[in-house]
């Protein structure tokens, strides 16, 4: 079990800027018409994915949803490749064949954003399966959000992993809205984690902007996960600043909701805690902010520079060439 | 030479890969303990253990996804769909997953799964249980299609499939599951590559491609043809969807000059009319008589074994059909 201490904490604040600053300027870019396409971002729900990839070695496996920056930064994907891979250019992950959706670093164990709501359970699963044949000790998260319980799928998931006593853990960013519907259009229960005991799992709710909640919690799934007992499934309840898509006009969200949300910036709060519990400096909390949005600026500016993919690599990665086939 | 039926090639063959590979574990409903409903997956329980043989909740959609996730991850799993029909049950899996996960991901996965399945009809199994939607695949970049219809076939291809680096979809026929056929002796390590078609029978004539189950019926036709009209069929078995091998049934016709097609697929957008365009486009004007596709009706497979008679081609219909086309009296 990772151990929490002072280090793991500036870490998970580290991550949690770099997050915030890689959507914000993904979200200008756009807004300028720079990128192509359609992104989701998960600005307000930094504490989930830095929360949860904290307990995690780069040896572990997440899958990944539609709103999938946070999850590869979290995992220690590296922005420069994944800006590049928002601007559509060679250097990207992809190399621009996949972009926001599908951003991926499978060297580090994310396996990948999804552009079809649901299926990160069952390929977590999957990834679980070859840890469990393999025998490898390494677990697997799949993230996904309220919208996808309704899926088939993620019964479907949740039913083999537990049959199979599955390293896997289930994260639900519960983020208040799926698509353009609130949580109740979606979800007949209170929590999606009631859901658990129907998969004979642990299943516990916790406050998803609470980046150490989110931490112990994860922690604990994952050691399970590891011991061989089996899948679990954590709901942390969050809330998505932004809309469904950047350019989302948003009006199914109540009159000055975003606004309240925001005083309870899961960013903020972490601070609060590094100050008080740790008596972390404000100093080293400035320079972190600091450090992150250079980073990130180095990596808009790298993308933007980066060369367009050319037209005469339209094949590529289509097929595995084999040998004599 | 040996003598195996159809089911035993493919219970030799995951056999065979499985004992060469330890990646290589199989996944599907009933493929544990009870060796499956056509007895296909009989005793590879016993012998690889429940790790490998791996029972699934009746769940196409979950169980598929989670062999692409096995797959990106360092397994090489092979999975049953018992029916074909079934496959409408996990096409995201396949369509959005597995065919396109490495080409989206940049190259940095690749997705070696093999998933295969029972279809055609005959056996009187209804509407929801007869069906062969192999072109629906053959329409998607990433994914490999594979039709055999031998038991040396299912043995050479099915290895091959597992072998695979790609997602290869093998269309078994529950038809043949029972037929006999001489395959190579145990112990030797049989391929067949994907992508090529096969000459099952010489002629001058017409050309005549069968896709599966069709490939005994046009055999059969052609013969009649022969014995009784002096007309030489050349009978193609096409044996992968994708890729398609067009330069054999090119070459083939380039000699013939005429063209007949047969599955068990309905016509709109199948395979015989991908196999005409092609002729169009690379071999135009050597047709000395239109192309003929001969298919099911399009409606669905009836349950009343009258009925799927009448529907389904068989070797006289197809003889018929040609000797119209060469102006010769019909039987």
């Amino acid at each position: 079990m990772a151990e929490l201490n002072e280090q793991t904490v500036l870490e998970m604040h580290r991550t949690m800027c770099r997050i915030r600053y890689f959507e914000e300027a993904a979200s200008a870019k756009y807004k300028a018409g720079e990128l192509p396409g359609f992104i989701h971002l998960s600005i307000g729900q930094e504490a989930c994915a830095a929360g949860v990839c904290a307990t995690l070695a780069a040896t572990d496996y997440i899958t990944s949803t539609h709103r999938g920056h946070g999850h590869c930064l979290a995992k220690g994907g590296d922005a420069k490749r994944m800006m590049a891979e928002l601007f559509a250019k060679q250097a990207g992950y992809s190399q621009g064949r996949g972009g926001s959706m599908h951003i991926a670093d499978v060297s580090v164990g994310m396996l990948g954003a999804n552009g079809i709501v649901g299926q990160s359970m069952p390929l977590g699963v999957g990834a679980a399966l070859t840890a469990q044949v393999k025998g490898s000790g390494a677990v697997a998260v799949a993230f996904f959000g309220e919208g996808a319980s309704g899926a088939g799928v993620a019964h479907e998931a949740m039913n083999m992993a537990s049959l199979w006593r599955l390293p896997l853990v289930f994260f639900c960013e519960s983020n208040r809205y799926a698509e353009l519907s609130p949580y109740e259009t979606h979800v007949p229960v209170a929590n999606v984690a009631d859901r658990a005991p129907a998969y004979d799992m642990p299943g516990v709710t916790i406050d998803g902007g609470d980046a150490l909640a989110v931490y112990e919690t994860v922690t604990e799934a994952v050691a399970r996960a590891r011991a061989g007992l089996g899948p679990s499934l954590i709901e942390g309840k969050t809330y998505r600043w932004h809309g469904h898509y950047e350019g989302d006009p948003e009006v199914y969200k109540p009159d000055g909701e975003t606004e309240a949300e925001k005083k309870g910036d899961p960013i903020l709060r972490l601070e609060a805690l590094l100050k008080d519990r740790f008596g972390v400096a404000e100093a080293v909390l400035t320079t972190a902010h600091a450090d992150e949005q250079a980073a990130i600026a180095n990596a808009v500016t790298f993308a933007e520079l980066a060369p367009d993919p050319t037209p005469d690599g339209l094949m590529t990665n289509v097929y595995v060439e084999m040998d004599g086939a | 030479m040996a003598k195996l039926k159809y089911y035993q090639a493919f219970n030799r063959a995951l056999r065979e890969e499985m004992a060469r590979d330890e990646d290589v574990i199989v996944m599907g409903e009933d493929v544990g303990e009870s060796g499956g409903i056509f007895a296909q997956t009989r005793g590879l329980y016993g012998q690889f253990g429940a790790m490998r043989v791996r029972d699934t909740p009746i769940a196409e959609n979950g169980f598929v996804s989670a062999a692409v996730g096995a797959a990106m991850t360092g397994l090489r799993p092979v999975v049953e769909i018992g029916f074909e029909d079934f496959l409408t049950c996990c096409m995201d899996p396949l369509v959005n997953q597995a065919a396109k996960l490495r080409y989206m991901l940049g190259g940095q996965v690749s997705v070696p799964l093999t998933v295969y399945t029972f279809g055609s009809g005959g056996v009187n199994a209804g509407p929801q249980h007869s069906q062969s939607l192999g072109a629906w695949f053959a329409q998607v970049p990433g994914l490999k299609v594979v039709t055999p219809s031998t038991p040396r076939d299912v043995l050479g291809l099915f290895k091959s499939a597992i072998r695979d680096d790609n997602p290869v979809l093998c269309l078994f026929a529950k038809r043949l599951i029972g037929s006999s056929g001489e395959v190579p002796e145990d112990g030797e390590d049989f391929t067949l590559p994907i992508g090529r078609s096969e000459v099952r029978r010489s002629g001058s004539d017409i050309t005549l491609v069968g896709v599966s189950t069709m490939v005994r019926a046009a055999l059969s036709a052609a013969d009649s043809l022969s014995e009784e009209n002096g007309i030489e069929a050349e009978v193609i078995d096409v044996m992968s969807l994708s890729p398609l091998d067009s330069d054999t049934i090119i070459s083939s016709v380039k000699r013939t000059g005429r063209l007949c097609i047969v599955h068990e697929a309905h016509a709109p957008c199948g395979i015989g009319a991908e196999i005409i365009a092609r002729v169009s486009e690379q071999a135009h004007g050597v047709l000395k008589s239109p192309p003929l596709r001969i298919t099911p009706p399009f409606a669905p497979s009836p349950f009343a074994p009258v009925l799927e008679k009448a529907y389904l081609p068989n070797a006289a219909r197809i003889a018929d059909e040609i000797r119209a086309l060469m102006d010769c009296p019909l039987t």
